[in-house]
């Protein structure tokens, strides 16, 4: 591969197509869930995506890991079914369960066919609402979560970015991994998972979308059936995520050919007004392709790395723009030097009519281009719902960043951009860098 | 709800195939094969080129130039300058990039469908007019070393890899790691590039992938005005390279990192890939794996080791058929905490032992089977994922006719064969086991 994916780090914007003939119909059921639907009878299959608000961040003191843990369990036995007998009928109907927990949400994906509707979704209906956290099922899951800890704990990478959320958040579930510790996932109860799951399943907190073989109707009693059973509401709203980051530089020892660094500071959040020019102050920043200023300078031009770049970040209790980039021990100073002279150039200069004038070009072409999937457009719908974006975004999104100017860039780039309070996690043993402190 | 699923099953395979992308290869005059994927449901097309070389054909001593090329081919042709094939894309909405493999090279863009004429002519551009600059060249050969540091020196996992592949192939240069190792690509020098670029870089050697909103008379139009005036190169032959030799010893790596944090092992066996024509055994072997891996709950070793004996928190087995040359099949059991890497590959092979004996249980089978079927109409949903899946098997000696084949081999596959593929292959005498560990302690404390 000739480009290395940052997308551990990247934030899903979530947009929608000008061209692609994407007929979203909004169904309200009778039970009173509102979805998001596009009827696509192509393929003999449907998509649903339901995403729970809150996710990790609705741990509660003492107990981080427990959202994560839990939703782990969804899989693993449910109703009258153990794991085995759980996993045999899923398997048995071909249906495909995702369960995935963020920070800020809980994604249910489920992919079924046609001909087994019924039983898929009664199958979902029971993993989510009747799961059994059987004693035997808590050990093996915890094992695992161990195990994926401990690996994490000497990836360099996953150290980088801990210490940065660290630093950014401190006692906030922000800056704590959702795994939780090894002494914390060891301690965590059955009553636990009861309790994470009451806090996060509840009516008031989905957004539901489905793409596939189905109509508003079937879609419509489907749904009922599925979560008509939920609680009307779970955990109270939380309170936002201080941003403590200091300017400064922190190097994490670590013995290991190439250091890598995380960068950035506190960023701007999703409702801004100013966010559709941030955004593309941002891909012609350092977005994911190669004429990115970051790519070009620290990449084409000077050979320091394989990738590099850095997003904006909008959590929906505090907002980050955050970087990353990996080179040998002995060019990260360089490097470094190289992002901090750029932070401070975009900040002083903005950018040129030419680069906004291709970052437009390009990101109003190749918006149609994500609309290729029943799955994709599954997520991409539930992903508008969850940002509050209207029905019809997709029809004006193309305009809106059509009609970010010069000076809006100028304007939000000196806002964003603050070479002063840029905050630079080092793991590593680079060479000729102090830490700050 | 289980059982009733059950019932609907032996129904299944009386079903239709699942209504897919509508499949066309045809050839140009010039040896160039096309195949193309209709799918209108977006006004998208994937535009694939694929060599037929790979980190396998490269000269001995040179590893890593059938990538490193891979980078340079996006630095300017005669007529056009570094960098200006991604910028072109980007400018008219599109994503592009590139992979390499042991047996393929590949390059791809995804654009808006009325693009698809400006990139095929790009694509054709560079295919034989690459000019490469030699100071861009040792600029990128420090990006290529700093990938090889982000994907293997950073990640103790893959120098693992990459020491098990250089056991497992003695002779076979599948041995060889496909970004080469540090010391070759140090090495590598302009006159090495163009020799490769020009020995494997023609129509003749090349397959042309499009899949999306276009037809396959259109496609033929274009590729004709694009890629047809183009010479094919006749020094290039069908590629025949030499084989490993039978396995006569076991083998059997220790390998030690400080960054270790989590032990495991892994065992891998040499085994039979697809061939045209002759894809009975690999689909045994496919079956196999998803026998012996896939689900803890209900796979073989997932079954045994992690939910009965709790031996191992994570077990699996995987298989990759899709190959020009003799392929590997492999199981890993990461141990549970208390448990040693000796007793954890000791209960898997009692498990396999007994898997041999006893044989497969039909109704997993039967499971295994419907979601084989499901996966044709779930991978319908992924146009890049099925071009994907095109290109690897037509760089691997496949045909289009054998990709449509497989998965009534795959439904075919009996139990008992299964079981019979089980016993010629999981032999430990003929197979690489590896144990991936931390530091001694005492050694730890020296690095620290």
């Amino acid at each position: 591969m000739i480009r290395f994916a940052l997308a551990a780090i990247a934030a899903a914007l979530i947009a929608l197509p000008a061209r692609a003939a994407v007929d979203i119909q909004e169904v309200t059921t009778p039970g009173g869930f509102t979805a998001w639907l596009v009827e696509e009878d192509s393929i003999p299959f449907t998509a649903i995506e339901l995403r729970f608000a809150g996710g990790t961040s609705l741990d509660l003191p003492g107990k981080r890991g427990a959202m994560n843990m839990m939703t782990l369990l969804l899989d693993d036995g449910s109703g009258e079914m153990d794991a085995q007998a759980f996993v045999e009928a899923r398997e048995a109907l071909a249906v495909r369960f995702s369960f995935e927990v963020h920070d800020d949400g809980l994604s249910v994906s489920a992919q079924f066919l046609t001909e087994f509707r019924d039983e898929s979704v009664a199958l979902l209906r029971q993993a989510l609402t009747e799961p059994r956290f059987d004693e035997a099922a808590m050990q093996r899951t915890k094992a695992q979560i161990i195990a994926g800890i401990r690996s994490e704990e000497t990836d360099p990478d996953e150290i980088a970015r801990r210490t940065f959320d660290e630093l950014a958040f401190g006692d906030h579930p922000y800056g704590s991994p959702s795994d939780g510790t090894v002494e914390g996932v060891s301690a965590l109860t059955r009553e636990d998972m009861v309790e994470a799951h009451a806090r996060i399943f509840a009516k008031d907190r989905v957004h539901i979308s489905a793409v596939g073989d189905i109509s508003a109707e079937e879609l419509s009693a489907l749904l009922d059936g599925l979560l008509g059973g939920l609680p009307e509401s779970g955990a109270p709203e939380l309170p936002v995520a201080e941003f403590q980051l200091q300017p400064g530089l922190t190097i994490v020892p670590f013995n290991t050919p190439q250091s890598i660094a995380f960068f950035g500071h506190e960023g701007i959040s999703r409702d801004d007004p100013d966010f559709f020019p941030a955004f593309v102050a941002n891909e012609i920043f350092s977005g994911s392709g190669f004429e990115s200023r970051l790519m070009q300078e620290v990449r084409v031009k000077r050979g320091l790395t394989y990738g590099i770049g850095a997003s904006l970040i909008p959590k929906d209790l505090g907002a980050l723009i955050l970087g990353r980039v990996g080179t040998v021990n002995a060019r990260m100073a360089e490097t470094i030097d190289v992002v901090r002279a750029e932070w401070a150039r975009i900040a002083a200069e903005g950018v040129t009519q030419e680069e906004l004038d291709s970052a437009i070009t390009y990101l109003t072409g190749a918006y149609p281009l994500r609309f290729d999937g029943n799955r994709r457009i599954a997520q991409i719908m539930v992903g508008m719902q969850v940002q509050d974006l209207p029905i019809d975004y997709i029809a004006t999104r193309n305009d809106q960043v059509r009609a970010v100017t010069l000076e809006d860039i100028r304007r939000v780039a000196r806002r964003i951009y603050r070479p002063d309070d840029l905050h630079i996690v080092v793991v590593g043993q680079p060479e000729g860098l102090e830490a700050s402190n | 709800m289980f059982h009733r699923a059950f019932a609907v099953l032996a129904v299944l395979f009386a079903a239709q195939a699942a209504q897919s992308a509508e499949v066309t290869g045809f050839a140009l005059e010039n040896g160039m094969e096309v195949v193309v994927l209709e799918d209108r449901r977006a006004p998208v097309v994937v535009h694939m080129v694929w060599y037929k070389v790979g980190a396998a054909d490269e000269p001995r001593g040179l590893s890593g130039i059938a990538h490193y090329l891979e980078h340079l081919m996006f630095k300017g042709t005669k007529t056009t300058e570094d960098g200006d094939f991604s910028r072109i894309v980007s400018e008219n909405g599109g994503t592009d990039n590139a992979f390499t493999s042991w047996d393929y090279t590949a390059y791809f863009q995804r654009v808006a469908a009325d693009r698809l004429p400006l990139m095929m002519a790009m694509e054709a551009d560079r295919m034989v007019n690459l000019a490469i600059d030699a100071a861009a060249m040792e600029t990128e050969r420090q990006v290529v070393l700093e990938e090889r540091a982000t994907r293997t020196e950073n990640d103790p996992g893959s120098l693992f890899s990459e020491q098990r592949r250089a056991s497992q192939f003695l002779h076979h240069p599948y041995g060889i790691p496909i970004i080469g190792w540090r010391h070759e690509i140090e090495e590598i020098g302009l006159e090495d590039l163009q020799a490769f670029y020009k020995a494997h870089y023609a129509p003749n050697n090349a397959i042309l992938i499009v899949a999306g909103d276009v037809s396959p008379e259109e496609v033929r139009a274009l590729a004709e005005e694009h890629y047809g005036p183009i010479p094919a190169n006749p020094a290039i032959e069908m590629r025949d390279r030499i084989e490993e030799p039978p396995q006569l010893a076991e083998r059997r790596l220790i390998f030690r990192d400080a960054r270790v944090s989590q032990p495991y092992v892994v065992r891998s066996y040499l085994a039979p890939e697809r061939d045209a024509g002759d894809q009975v055994a690999a689909a045994r072997l496919n079956m196999l794996s998803e026998v012996l891996g896939g689900a803890s709950a209900t796979s073989v070793l997932g079954r045994a080791l992690v939910l009965d004996q709790k031996v191992a928190v994570y077990s699996d087995a995987y298989y990759l058929g899709t190959s020009l040359d003799d392929t590997t099949f492999t199981m890993i059991a990461v141990p549970a905490e208390g448990v040693t890497l000796e007793e954890v590959e000791g209960a898997m092979d009692a498990v396999v032992a007994d898997f041999i004996e006893t044989g497969v249980d039909a109704r997993q089978l039967e499971r295994i089977k419907t979601q084989v079927r499901a996966a044709l109409i779930y991978g319908d949903d992924n146009l890049s994922g099925l071009a994907r899946r095109y290109g690897v098997a037509l760089t691997s000696g496949l045909t289009v006719a054998d990709v449509a084949a497989w998965p009534a081999l795959l439904k075919d596959v009996t139990g008992d064969e299964i079981q019979e593929a089980a016993a010629l292959l999981l032999d430990r005498e003929r197979a690489v086991t590896g144990y991936f560990l931390p530091a001694d302690e005492a050694e730890a404390e020296v690095l620290q």
